[in-house]
């Protein structure tokens, strides 16, 4: 029994790691989203470092995502890579975009309207597939033995683009929350205006989302409407509405973190939903957490080493955040 | 025009060409991160301030080639899943952790680390930021070792058995990371990447020498390049022996490729220097050859008997004319690097190290033969590894993801247009600042310092963040 519990607990493992991921980049991706909605020069390098010095470990995750899931689920990674292959692929060279326009946009005068693009335009196709391969995996993967059994554009769905539209919306308020946090003066209330109506269209996209999933399949329909689950699941979608007005409360009263750890728990919240409608797959519809584990031996070794590096990873990330704490002052940046 | 290409052939350049690409980068950040930790100890130490101009300079030049290496990397981590989702099933469960350890001990600690060795010198002083910088150079080294140790194991894999689903199993996690190959591949690498940065930092010192030899920035990195450059090359060299002996010993069919080495020699091989290999009649053709000097290197015996390719099965052998060249390639880059480091030394043993306009003009010539030695000696291990992925056990294709050949022309197209564009962009920028001598820099530095008209919070600008407890 010990393999099963062990499996377990890496799917714990995994699951925090993409939803640290979330987390944190997806603010940073939503600076991106944003980019172009300010034309104004010194607004924009503000916005873009805001991010500068942390978009890197933030994006780590993303490794520990796949890298993890390789290490202890390899025949979930088999699978899901195949399966969502154009979206992945797309999602890195997106990355690859985004990335690079942080150094590359300050190397060059003539170019740099061109590595702003990169950079929004980047930011926006890694979220958008992000959403879709979540779709994706929602709708579920058709497997035979064990490999990828369907199409090339199975991923491509009416609900996989939902879920991408709402992923998007979602980092767009992601990012915008953030930039009230950070900024100041100008730009800094612009942030805050956009983010009600990114606000709106999370809720919405999210709702819509979440009232389509119990349809997909009826192991989640049951999950969510069957006693007892649905004493338990009834009290997410509670948690979400309390989120949400502690959101536009934030907003309404201008305060600077409370909008962006509120919009932060909203994904927290749907992220935990999607656990409970996946649970105990990690591959919807028929791919279970103990098949696609990796033998003990190996799940043991990779167990040992990261109960000690986990917290000191968490811990020096927290002091990086630390260090470059507080407001970037926009007027400092010009005198 | 990519018909006649199946989905395997396509599979296969695509991950070539985007680790190829991909290693460039840390192949010069490993050696820079090192570089700069050393730059700013010795500043911090002697406190002559030509030491933190060239930290800030190189510094700025790290930053783009480490997000370069940052992005195409996260490409290699999903690659491996997408392309080769068989080989990820059956050899997960022995590769799989390494790499996980690879992101948790060196991938994190870089990261997390970066922005303060960036940006943060003002805001953590001086000992916290050189404890960052030592941290992002010991994690730069770390991803190494682990990445070796994976790639190693592919091509001597010890220390596992096979369950019932044909999966590789692990047995003794120690026989795995530290497999037959792993150490020589991991300092053969190391070194590699010391030189490749050795490399490119005197063809920098010997431009600016060129233009000013009595500029002093330029002579102090000129003067550490050229220390490093005949310190390790002989050092590489004989790794790189030891490194061929080991792969004699484990991977022979890897070595009679590299040796063209088609017939079996019962009384001693000769060394083939140059010829052309003919795959058909599988034979090296216009061979210039030294008799039996190969039995002496390999087995250091004149007469020492070796076997050729005649003794492995067709379906066995790795494509011989790659291996051929890129291993002689590697070889000739690697005796030029010994030559030209003697010839720095001389020059500096007569006092005239910083005088020698066509040794400086040599170091601009030697500046990127690091990266294509590097390039070379990964196609001579990797190509010699063929037909398998996992050697002898797995074959490559039976290692391939169920994806169609038009999903990866697709991708492949994608990924070469976008890294040259992106990557061509990167190491343009990256030529631009090089050719900047130091001291433009700092005055640049210095005027955004007083007026603040540039990035804000790009590399060499300190961050004008106010701090809650109103510092910086």
């Amino acid at each position: 029994m010990l393999g099963l519990e062990l499996s377990f607990i890496w799917a714990g493992i995994i699951a925090g790691a993409v939803l640290i991921y979330v987390v944190l980049d997806g603010f940073d991706l939503g600076v991106g989203l944003l980019f172009p909605l300010t034309k104004d020069e010194g607004e924009r390098n503000v916005m873009m470092n805001s991010v500068a010095p942390i978009w890197d470990g933030n994006e780590t995750w993303l490794v520990l995502g796949g890298g993890g899931l390789f290490a202890v689920f390899p025949l979930a990674y088999a699978i899901v890579m195949p399966a969502l292959y154009m979206p992945i692929i797309l999602m890195l060279l997106g990355l690859i975009f985004r990335g690079v326009a942080f150094e590359y946009r300050w190397r060059t005068k003539r170019w740099k309207p061109l590595w702003d693009m990169a950079f929004f335009g980047g930011s926006l196709v890694a979220t958008f597939c992000q959403g879709i391969a979540l779709g994706a995996l929602v709708q579920g993967i058709e497997i035979e033995g064990r490999a990828y059994a369907g199409g090339w554009w199975d991923w491509l769905t009416p609900f996989s683009i939902l879920t991408g539209v709402a992923v998007t919306a979602g980092y767009g308020l992601l990012g915008a929350t953030w930039l009230n946090m950070k900024l100041e003066g100008r730009i800094q209330r612009h942030m805050r205006s956009l983010a009600w109506p990114l606000a709106l269209a999370t809720l919405v996209f999210m709702g819509l989302v979440s009232l389509w999933t119990p349809f997909k399949d009826g192991v989640y329909f049951e999950r969510w409407f069957a006693w007892p689950t649905a004493l338990f699941s009834g009290i997410v979608p509670l948690l979400v509405a309390l989120a949400a007005f502690g959101m536009l409360r934030g907003l309404q009263r201008k305060a600077d973190i409370q909008p962006f750890l509120c919009a932060q728990a909203l994904f927290v919240l749907g992220f935990i939903g999607i656990g409970i409608s996946f649970y105990p797959h990690i591959v919807p519809p028929s791919l279970t957490i103990a098949e696609a584990a990796a033998p003990d031996e190996s799940l043991m070794f990779a167990l040992v080493g990261t109960l000690v590096l986990l917290p000191l990873i968490l811990s020096y990330t927290a002091y990086a955040y630390w260090v470059f704490r507080g407001k970037i002052d926009p007027e400092e940046g010009y005198h | 025009m990519l018909d006649g290409f199946t989905a395997e052939i396509l599979a296969r350049v695509q991950f070539a060409f985007t680790i190829s690409f991909h290693i460039i980068f840390p192949a010069f950040s490993i050696g820079l991160a090192s570089f700069l930790a050393v730059l700013n100890a010795l500043w911090l130490w002697k406190r002559d301030k030509t030491y933190l101009d060239l930290f800030n300079y190189w510094k700025k030049i790290f930053a783009v080639a480490f997000g370069m290496g940052v992005v195409s990397g996260i490409v290699m981590s999903y690659q491996i899943g997408t392309n080769w989702s068989v080989f990820s099933d059956k050899a997960g469960p022995v590769v799989g952790p390494l790499m996980a350890y690879e992101v948790l001990s060196a991938f994190f600690l870089e990261a997390g680390f970066l922005g303060i060795m960036l940006f943060g010198r003002k805001r953590v002083g001086d000992g916290l930021h050189m404890f960052a910088t030592a941290l992002v150079a010991l994690g730069t080294l770390a991803s190494a070792t682990w990445i070796l140790s994976v790639n190693s194991w592919m091509q001597t894999p010890a220390g596992f058995g096979m369950n019932d689903l044909g999966q590789f199993v692990p047995e003794d996690w120690w026989a795995i990371v530290f497999n037959p190959s792993f150490p020589y591949r991991l300092v053969h690498m190391v070194l590699a990447a010391y030189l490749t940065t050795a490399l490119v930092v005197g063809a920098v010192g010997g431009l600016h020498l060129l233009r000013d030899h009595a500029n002093a920035a330029a002579r102090r990195m000129f003067s550490m390049a050229m220390w490093m450059l005949v310190l390790v090359t002989p050092l590489q060299i004989f790794a790189g022996d030891m490194h061929g002996l080991n792969t004699l010993e484990h991977q022979p069919a890897k070595v009679m490729a590299m040796e063209g080495h088609y017939d079996s020699h019962p009384d001693g091989a000769p060394l083939i220097l140059f010829g052309i290999p003919n795959a058909e009649e599988k034979r090296i053709d216009y061979a210039l050859e030294v008799p039996k000097l190969s039995s002496l290197i390999l087995k250091h015996d004149l007469n020492a008997p070796l076997d050729g390719l005649d003794t492995i099965p067709d379906e066995d052998e790795p494509p011989v004319a790659i291996v051929f060249w890129s291993f002689r390639i590697m070889i000739a880059l690697g005796f030029a690097m010994l030559g030209f480091g003697l010839w720095a030394l001389w020059a500096r043993l007569r006092g005239r190290l910083y005088a020698t306009p066509m040794l400086h003009r040599l170091a601009i010539l030697m500046g990127p033969t690091g990266f294509v030695a590097v390039l070379a000696g990964w196609i001579t291990t990797e190509v010699g590894r063929q037909p398998f992925t996992v050697y002898g056990l797995l074959r490559t294709s039976d290692s391939l993801a169920p994806v169609g050949a038009p999903a990866v022309a697709a991708s492949l197209i994608a990924f070469i247009v976008v890294y040259f564009f992106v990557f061509g962009a990167g190491t343009w920028y990256i030529l631009v600042m090089m050719r900047k001598p130091v001291l433009d820099h700092v005055l640049e530095d210095e005027r955004d310092e007083a007026q603040r008209d540039g990035p804000v919070l790009s590399v060499g600008e300190e961050v004008a963040v106010r701090g809650k407890s109103g510092e910086s």
